[in-house]
């Protein structure tokens, strides 16, 4: 089969005729043209020496015995497979209606007689070429079939390890409910949901621009960072602050990631949120209230650190809300007449929600109505949150036997952060680490983080800030305490807090001493303390309150602004 | 042609014209339209006049054009935006980066 495809030159070419003479005659024009003939008496000797010879044009007689022209052209095509063999009908027929048949069993075309050398001869060059252009065709969607089956696979490959990185955590936790379009290998949508070490939880929804592989091997360093960040204790604006860093660094100018971040505190309840380029996100209020979760700031991975915003909006909610935050592939859903869902279809079904419960299954199946299908919907991604502590302990593998203990139990630790750094770095995560290497500790790694972060927040912005806490008893004062927060940072000057940690071993497992000392002037903390049952405070002074309930003693010295807080566990 | 360019008579001034929808398809076509011009041109202005829709890949392709044109000096303005388009805009945030008209 070397010479299956010569480019020109001798062409091996079947030549059926029963009339010895006219064989003859043609054999004789198509030598004398540079081709090699080969003559057959019959239709069935044609298509046995097509199977011998392989013949790259074929000159079929119409009617012949034992076999006529047009059942041997119908073995011919279907023994050549997918190799295009012209098959050239001899006749001295001029009826249409018979020469249209020949074309209908497989022929390509017919040679009228008596024979035209000239035509004859521009009729065998056009069939070579048409023939060599179907040869190329064939090897290139060959080659495509090919490579495009190694993509797919290695896609495959991928699509698993992206899956280990970016689908562990909290997605399954029982007030959270999402939907992810499983259509398109990688679709550019990331939906990350971790647990905070003190409670409560960070969400990412996030939308890469493009599609495939570029987009995922974005989110591999996203996921990464927010679940080891989370799970490290880090609050929102660090996380983001990185996410966006890594992102400018590593993404070509034109392609970023519009995302919506969520920090969700149950105990305190307690929403912020940071939108930069997604849709609309709506908090659905028990009292039917809504509220609008715009997006304020540019996408991740387009500003420069230093022009980067991490300010998030604060919200106070109440148990039992349902934060909904979609990509636009909600809005962007079409239906069969190309016609977008748009926001007033989503604005309607909110409205007729009875219940912030019922939020998710309303919108999924008001888009899944409109759009009939919604596994068409490539980038679809849509999550609800309901503002109820769930029961974590059953997501959290014990995993530790009391022999395989051994490590630091006994230790002290100073440490001090002054001026700037306090309103720049947050000592939480380092802190919580060194109480981490205590072996049994880990797993009360929330109520420790809670303790520390009460002390840090109230050292910080009670003690050293002044910032009244009453402000945040009205949804608008929290916007107020906030802002004033950041302005006091920047002028932070000759302060400072303490931590002092010791950990001691017990019987049956420790004791954690913390002790944090601000240089601010105290407080009256008798009068506050008598307040702790107050109800008209919803907002603010629940700080003292959970560091009493969570420790075994709470104790003030100096005039407030040292505290001391002794924390007993046990293993059991 | 989706996508006409147009020199002010100072010559610095390049308007680039998109018609129909703004997306990937664009993308070497809009690319073309400010990359083989000459030094001279100082401002850019996207006229949206005749666009219909606006996707992200095309924001992407903004900040090309804003990088293209010196990053965080570049004098882009983006004008007649309809509706749809003006609202992809601004849920991106993109006035905080161009001068939306």
């Amino acid at each position: 089969m070397d010479d299956a495809f010569p480019e020109q030159g001798s062409l091996r070419i079947l030549i059926a005729d029963d009339s010895d003479t006219d064989r003859l005659i043609l054999s004789k024009l198509v030598e004398r043209q540079g081709h090699k003939p080969i003559g057959a008496a019959d239709g069935d000797e044609a298509v046995a020496l097509f199977c011998k010879h392989d013949p790259h044009i074929v000159l079929l007689d119409l009617i012949m015995p034992r076999m006529d022209g047009m059942e041997a052209a119908r073995q011919i095509k279907m023994l050549a497979g997918e190799n295009l063999v012209p098959v050239i009908f001899l006749t001295s027929i001029s009826d249409a209606r018979t020469l249209a048949k020949c074309l209908e069993s497989g022929g390509d075309d017919f040679l009228s007689k008596p024979y035209n050398r000239v035509i004859l001869e521009a009729k065998i060059n056009a069939f070579n070429r048409m023939r060599l252009m179907h040869r190329t065709l064939t090897q290139q969607r060959d080659l495509i079939r090919n490579r495009n089956r190694k993509l797919l696979q290695e896609q495959e490959v991928a699509k698993r390890v992206f899956d280990n990185v970016a689908h562990t955590g909290s997605l399954n936790a029982e007030n959270l409910r999402y939907h992810a379009s499983p259509l398109s290998i990688f679709n550019g949508d990331v939906l990350f949901a971790c647990r905070r070490p003190s409670g409560g939880m960070h969400i990412l929804v996030g939308d890469f621009t493009g599609h495939g592989l570029p987009a995922a091997i974005g989110a591999m360093p996203v996921a990464e960072i927010f679940y080891g960040m989370t799970s490290k204790g880090f609050g929102c604006e660090d996380v983001l602050r990185e996410i966006n860093q890594k992102l400018k660094r590593i993404l070509p100018v034109g392609m970023f990631c519009c995302a919506a971040f969520i920090q969700a505190d149950f105990s305190i309840n307690q929403l912020r949120v940071w939108n930069g380029g997604l849709p609309n996100g709506y908090l659905i209020r028990g009292d039917g209230r809504r509220e609008v979760l715009r997006s304020r700031h540019l996408p991740l991975g387009v500003l420069s650190p230093e022009r980067f915003s991490v300010d998030a909006e604060v919200i106070s909610t109440d148990p039992g809300d349902v934060l909904l935050v979609a990509t636009d592939g909600i809005v962007e859903a079409e239906n069969a007449e190309g016609d977008m869902f748009g926001e007033e279809r989503l604005l309607a079904t909110l409205d007729s929600v009875m219940a912030p419960r019922q939020v998710f299954d309303a919108v999924m199946g008001a888009v899944g109505r409109f759009a009939s299908d919604l596994r068409t919907q490539d980038d679809l991604t849509v999550f609800a949150l309901e503002m109820t502590e769930t029961d974590e302990s059953s997501e959290m593998s014990a995993g530790l036997t009391l022999s395989a203990v051994s490590g630091a139990t006994e230790w002290l630790c100073h440490y001090e952060l002054s001026d700037q750094t306090l309103g720049q770095f947050n000592p939480l995560p380092l802190l919580l680490h060194i109480c981490m290497e205590v072996p049994g500790l880990r797993h009360r790694s929330g109520e420790v983080h809670t303790l520390l972060s009460e002390l840090y927040t109230n050292a910080l912005e009670h003690g050293i800030l002044k910032l009244p806490s009453e402000w945040k008893n009205t949804p608008e004062g929290f916007g107020r305490y906030y802002a004033e927060r950041a302005r006091r940072l920047e002028r932070i000057r000759g302060q400072s807090i303490r931590f002092t940690l010791r950990h001691s071993p017990s019987r049956d497992g420790g004791r954690l001493v913390i002790e944090c000392h601000d240089t601010g002037e105290g407080f009256d903390y008798q009068a506050v303390l008598q307040h702790d049952h107050d109800p008209q405070c919803r907002y603010a002074g629940r700080g003292l309150v959970l560091l009493r309930q969570l420790s075994h003693s709470l104790t003030f010295h100096g005039n407030g602004n040292r505290v001391e807080v002794v924390y007993d566990w046990s293993f059991t | 042609m989706p996508i006409q360019t147009r020199r002010s008579d100072d010559g610095q001034t390049l308007t680039i014209k998109i018609e129909g929808r703004f997306d990937f398809s664009t993308h070497q076509s809009f690319r073309d339209a400010y990359e083989h011009n000459d030094s001279h041109i100082v401002g850019y202005v996207v006229d949206m006049s005749e666009t219909t829709y606006l996707d992200s890949s095309a924001l992407g392709m903004l900040l090309l054009l804003r990088d293209f044109a010196g990053g965080d000096s570049a004098q882009i303005s983006i004008e007649n935006c309809n509706g749809d388009v003006r609202r992809i805009l601004s849920i991106s945030n993109f006035e905080q980066l161009f001068s939306i008209r």
